[in-house]
């Protein structure tokens, strides 16, 4: 399903270089859960970045579908991220003048849909997360919590064969925290891929795979307790210790 | 959700921060539709005041000085009638009516009185090389009201008062002035000898306050011999267009007949051009003033709008957007500001030129409906330049560095 052939990604930061991702090489399969640990300025983020078609790596190759994301252009990868991509982020990026309703619209508009289809389907969506009494409310309206669900709607909206998620529980309390966490498995449970990165240990445990980060290489690859059985196979880049 | 929808709720919610731009954009607007207006309207009430003058181009011997327009062919030199023909074959744009003149001096009852030859219409009308000319089959007054409607039309012989030229004038006809008719206490059908000969008055002129208030008008053709002075006369008065005097229609009848010359009422004319220049000028100046202040004021805040929701567009382009929907965005949003202020700026405008226009520039103004396309073709055409660069950065920004930074 994703594939990192020998990725590297640098930033160049007050003149210095910094090597973001180190000759990163792995595979996730079709309905793999991972989770990607490790200390700040790891690389965690990065990672998703490349993975999501956001950030060009240095070198390497990142294949989705057996499709070399970095080798279409730019309109036709923000097409493949409107098709099979679903983002989430750790604060969630709602935009703050549309109501939760017409920001779960926002990746249908984007895909071509309707206005009625549109309307129905966020609605359903917001039901779903268990908004439906929320969906004229603008985020300043929603407590944190369901801001969140919002943001889980809307990255649900194009139906994503891969969702990529930043620190989804990181800006929320620990009940919410655990829906937040209980929906991302929900939908491993639909055969999507997901890929989160996390601080959280407790998060991290609920994938059926960890990923650990450091200095840019995956140093670590453990199965999370409690989902051993995955078939998921992560190829440890040259940096494996 | 539509993109407009998305552009609609944007400019609400940061509408504070687009003040600015908008009432740059306004301004420009109602200050351009507000001269042009005022303008078009203090043209058109000077053409009229020219056109209720009469003649405003005299063409006269080269020796003669000018020095009173009425009197201007009282001055004993005279030229070939010729030059009439000239004229009319020329095919020069912009004459509406021609009027040459011969004067000689009079006595009648003890009393000193100027006889003036003049040419009727239908002896040009019976030339059949001035008919080919067709001076006066083209449409007169070049725009000009040349007659009012509603008022009362003044008797065919009394135009001559107005617009320098009479339709017939028989060979023993004359037209008297109204200090004349005052003198001799005349009437029309009374009989007056001159130079030996008989004319029978046929209408007295109003007062004009004027020379030729003491001026007796005859048929040119009987005042030539009478004067014993032969084809000649003393001057042409001609009704020029005044927008084609201003497109040098003087320097057209010099060219043509460089032995005389060519005098027109230039303090009128010469006001008439320059205020015309002034103005747009004035306008031009209103035009690069919007384009630079408000262009500069909209592309400074398309810059700060980017850059203010740098996130936002990179959590669209995570969505799938692409560089095209998000250049779309800034520009509709741009378009929508055209409009509002370009319609806005005519209503103003317009407002500020009716209100103001007979206060300031004297002169009755309506609204002009073909105003509001220009104006909002320039405010769209400002609005959508000074956004063009802005909405391409939107479209460059590097979505992974936008959603970074938090």
């Amino acid at each position: 399903m994703l594939k990192l052939q020998s990725v590297s990604k640098d930033y160049s930061l007050r003149g210095q270089t910094v090597r973001a991702l180190d000759d990163v090489t792995l595979e996730i399969e079709r309905g793999d859960f991972v989770s990607v640990v490790g200390p700040s300025g790891s690389g965690k983020s990065t990672l998703l970045l490349v993975l999501g078609g956001m950030l060009s790596p240095a070198s390497g190759q990142v294949l989705v579908e057996g499709e070399s994301l970095y080798d279409l252009g730019p309109e036709a990868r923000a097409s493949l991220r409107k098709k099979k991509i679903g983002f989430v982020f750790q604060t969630f990026n709602l935009v703050p003048y549309l109501t939760a309703v017409e920001n779960v619209q926002i990746p249908l508009f984007l895909a071509g849909v309707d206005e009625a289809n549109q309307r129905k389907r966020a609605a359903e969506l917001l039901d779903r997360v268990g908004l439906a009494d929320r969906l004229h409310h603008k985020p300043s309206e929603l407590s944190v919590g369901q801001q969140q669900r919002v943001a889980l709607a809307r990255m649900l909206a194009n139906d994503p064969a891969v969702i990529l998620a930043d620190e989804p529980t990181g800006n929320l309390d620990p009940d919410t925290a655990r829906a937040a966490l209980d929906f991302l498995q929900e939908m491993n449970q639909e055969d999507r891929t997901i890929v989160m990165v996390t601080h959280d240990m407790a998060a991290a445990k609920r994938a059926k795979r960890s990923l650990r980060l450091a200095q840019g290489r995956v140093c670590d690859h453990t199965p999370a307790d409690g989902y051993g059985e995955s078939s998921a196979f992560l190829e440890l880049s040259s940096g494996e210790v | 959700m539509k993109l407009k929808t998305l552009v609609w709720r944007e400019i609400f919610e940061r509408k504070n921060q687009l003040a600015t731009s908008f009432f740059a954009i306004l301004l420009g607007i109602t200050a351009i539709v507000a001269i042009k207006n005022v303008t078009f309207y203090s043209e058109k009430a000077v053409a009229k005041e020219l056109d209720a003058l009469g003649a405003n181009i005299l063409i006269l011997p080269k020796s003669v000085s000018l020095q009173d327009y009425y009197s201007a062919d009282m001055q004993g030199e005279v030229f070939p009638e010729e030059y009439v023909d000239r004229l009319t074959g020329s095919g020069l744009q912009g004459m509406d009516n021609l009027s040459p003149k011969l004067s000689v001096p009079v006595e009648v009852a003890g009393k000193r009185f100027t006889l003036t030859g003049i040419l009727p219409k239908n002896e040009f009308q019976a030339k059949a090389a001035w008919q080919g000319a067709g001076v006066f089959a083209r449409p007169q007054g070049c725009g000009v009201v040349v007659d009012v409607p509603g008022k009362d039309t003044p008797p065919a012989k009394e135009t001559l008062v107005r617009k320098r030229v009479i339709d017939t004038l028989d060979s023993a006809e004359t037209l008297v002035g109204a200090d004349v008719q005052a003198a001799l206490n005349l009437k029309q059908g009374d009989t007056i000898h001159l130079l030996g000969k008989s004319f029978t008055v046929s209408a007295v002129l109003p007062q004009t306050g004027t020379v030729d208030d003491s001026r007796i008008f005859a048929h040119l053709h009987t005042v030539q011999p009478l004067a014993g002075k032969g084809s000649v006369v003393n001057a042409i008065e001609i009704v020029g267009c005044c927008e084609q005097i201003s497109k040098g229609l003087v320097q057209k009848i010099n060219a043509l007949l460089p032995e005389a010359k060519v005098v027109t009422v230039t303090q009128v004319v010469d006001t008439q051009i320059k205020t015309n220049q002034m103005m747009s000028k004035l306008s031009l100046v209103f035009l690069g003033i919007i384009a630079l202040v408000g262009g500069a004021s909209i592309a400074n805040y398309m810059y700060a709008n980017v850059f203010e929701r740098r996130r936002e567009i990179g959590t669209l382009m995570a969505l799938g957007a692409g560089s095209r929907i998000v250049v779309k965005m800034f520009l509709l949003k741009a378009m929508l500001l055209g409009l509002v202020g370009g319609v806005a700026g005519y209503v103003l405008g317009t407002l500020a030129a009716v209100i103001l226009g007979p206060r300031l520039a004297g002169v009755p103004v309506l609204p002009m409906i073909w105003l509001l396309p220009a104006a909002l073709v320039i405010a769209l055409l400002v609005c959508l330049g000074a956004s063009y660069f802005p909405a391409r950065r939107a479209a460059r920004l590097d979505p992974s560095a936008a959603l970074q930074e938090s």
